[in-house]
């Protein structure tokens, strides 16, 4: 007996393809499941097999070997007229959009309602809907052409949504949109997942997109599944170090330590330089405050940055601790004693260490 | 004006009526260019399609299919036209039960004409962006839908200004095919202006075709100006 929980069910996939005798693995052996409601991030860099996963998803691309469960039915064993009824219920959107030149919006909205059944005065009704939906009902009559690219993208959302899909497959969908227009199609997403409870998986290479509306997420390496978690475990306790890369690229702590290293500010700081990371109600308590009172051990706040995610908060903070050599130490058992993570930074060794 | 023709063109007004006429010769090369393009057409954009969605990336990939209309199109377009025209008669013959005049030349022409423009559907349609293709999958629709909605559609302002270039080297083509018995301007241009020393009919058969191609380019880049966005 299937969970009800769950709407996309992935076990051992493989995707394997051939190309001139040589043999490219380009997904490796991932199993992953994505609850009802999930707005799911798959992050890695390019050539990681992402845009292949979700292709798994929707059978753009059969998967060597694995098993393939939407919605409660197994996808493999479909014949293609019940395939191409499974996929209405699978809507997708691109990095490129992929919109009918020779439509205008209107027309591309309506384009995946030509087979429904419903009438022509439904159709229209459903159609000014979608439109009204992702704000660009003054646009109906536009060509694709004249619209900018997060335009284009909301076009791409509502056909999408046209056949009332219950899942919504993002493949890269605001990699070639700027940083402004990115967060405005985060937010649609984010609030067509609550207003529809549409289960959305998006793929991309930008933690902050990850950040701005996952509440899991998954990262991949070279066709490999690294790691999987909620959003808080992924971004509070990374354990590999292309997810630690990810998170400090994206937390700004990474340009920031460079910064503090070839600034020279660290020749005039005696003591002992350490990031703290923490979750969630520590950030309540005054660190620094306490770190002198208790220690007599005083701190200075070189970075920090502070984030809300998913409604809790997660702190980085680089401190150069000084005073007395064993008041220090002290200082730094009492935080790992706080579940603070507690990072020693060695300015003299490579980013690598 | 009258006499201004009657004596710079003496042969074309002597030549303009009955059965051998310019009036005839005119209607036949419409004729032959209209008639061959439909089926050319139709039968081109068949192949065409076809050398599309069974191409290896295509939507029903057909290694077989493809290699055969491959070849063969590469081989139809291989044969030079006016001996195309000697080798397939018994074959016209036996289709349009005769081998000359503007019915005899139909069969040659469409199947110099066909392979030609199969290629130029090809051309026009993988040009189609492949995302827009992805798309239509993803929204569940067949094979055959895509084909129709999305490659015939999005393809329609190239695949326009190919079947104009392919319409006027068709027109090239029924001035050779008269040449060897298809009638038309070709014909009149040849067995009657050149080879009876009458320059005018030939020069007057020239700016007539000169008119005909000039005329369909106009309306070709026209359509295509109309549906471009």
């Amino acid at each position: 007996m299937a969970d009800q929980n769950e709407i996309i069910k992935l076990k051992d996939i493989d995707v394997t393809f051939h190309n001139e005798g040589k043999t490219i693995e380009a997904v490796k052996d991932i199993s992953l499941t994505v609850d009802r409601g999930d707005i799911f991030g798959i992050i890695g860099y390019s050539g990681a097999g992402k845009s292949t996963l979700v292709r798994v998803i929707n059978l753009l691309q059969r998967p060597t070997a694995g098993e393939v469960v939407v919605n409660g039915q197994n996808m493999l064993a479909l014949s293609s007229k019940e395939l191409r009824q499974a996929r209405k219920n699978i809507g997708m959107i691109f990095q490129h959009f992929n919109l009918m030149n020779s439509l205008t919006v209107y027309g591309n909205i309506d384009f995946p309602l030509r087979d429904s059944k419903l009438s022509k005065s439904e159709r229209k009704e459903k159609v000014d809907h979608l439109l009204d939906l992702v704000g660009l009902t003054d646009r109906a009559q536009n060509y694709p052409s004249q619209l900018s690219g997060g335009q284009k993208q909301r076009v791409g959302i509502a056909r999408a949504l046209a056949n009332d899909p219950e899942v919504l497959i993002s493949d890269e969908a605001t990699s070639a949109l700027d940083p402004k227009t990115t967060k405005e199609i985060l937010d649609l997403l984010g609030r067509l997942n609550e207003k529809l409870g549409i289960t959305v998986v998006i793929i991309t290479h930008e933690m902050d997109a990850i950040k701005q509306i996952c509440n899991r997420v998954a990262v991949m390496e070279d066709g490999r599944l690294i790691e999987e978690g909620s959003l808080l475990t992924i971004f509070g306790k990374p354990q590999q170090k292309l997810t630690k890369d990810f998170v400090d690229t994206s937390t700004q702590v990474k340009s920031a330590l460079e910064e503090i290293k070839t600034s020279g500010i660290v020749n005039d700081l005696s003591g002992r330089l350490i990031q703290l990371k923490f979750t969630g109600d520590v950030t309540n308590e005054p660190i620094v405050v306490g770190l002198y009172k208790r220690f007599n051990v005083s701190a200075s706040i070189l970075f920090s940055n502070i984030e809300r995610l998913s409604g809790t908060t997660i702190g980085i903070m680089v401190l150069a601790l000084s005073g007395d050599d064993s008041k220090v130490q002290e200082a730094v058992d009492y935080l790992n004693g706080l579940d603070i993570s507690v990072k020693e930074i060695e300015l003299n060794e490579s980013e690598e260490a | 004006m009258s006499n201004f023709i009657n004596t710079f063109l003496p042969n074309v007004v002597a030549n303009w009526y009955g059965d051998n006429g310019f009036v005839t010769a005119i209607w036949q090369t419409l004729y032959m260019t209209f008639v061959s393009a439909l089926f050319a057409g139709v039968f081109g954009i068949i192949l065409g399609i076809c050398l599309v969605v069974t191409a290896e990336d295509g939507i029903t990939p057909n290694k077989v299919a493809y290699q055969i209309i491959d070849k063969l199109v590469n081989l139809f377009r291989s044969i030079p036209f006016i001996i195309l025209l000697a080798v397939i008669g018994p074959f016209t013959k036996l289709i349009v039960g005769q081998t000359i005049g503007p019915e005899g030349a139909l069969v040659p022409l469409v199947i110099g004409t066909a392979p030609f423009f199969a290629r130029q559907v090809q051309l026009a349609l993988v040009e189609v962006d492949p995302g827009v293709v992805e798309a239509a999958e993803s929204i569940g629709l067949s094979p055959m839908k895509i084909i129709f909605r999305v490659y015939l559609k999005e393809g329609l302002p190239e695949l326009i200004r190919s079947g104009t270039l392919t319409i006027i080297s068709l027109i090239g083509l029924t001035a050779m095919a008269g040449a060897v018995g298809g009638g038309g301007l070709g014909n009149m241009a040849i067995s009657v202006g050149y080879q009876r020393f009458e320059n005018d009919v030939t020069i007057v058969s020239m700016l007539l075709i000169l008119v005909l191609v000039f005329v369909i380019q106009g309306i070709g880049d026209f359509a295509v100006r109309k549906l471009e966005h």
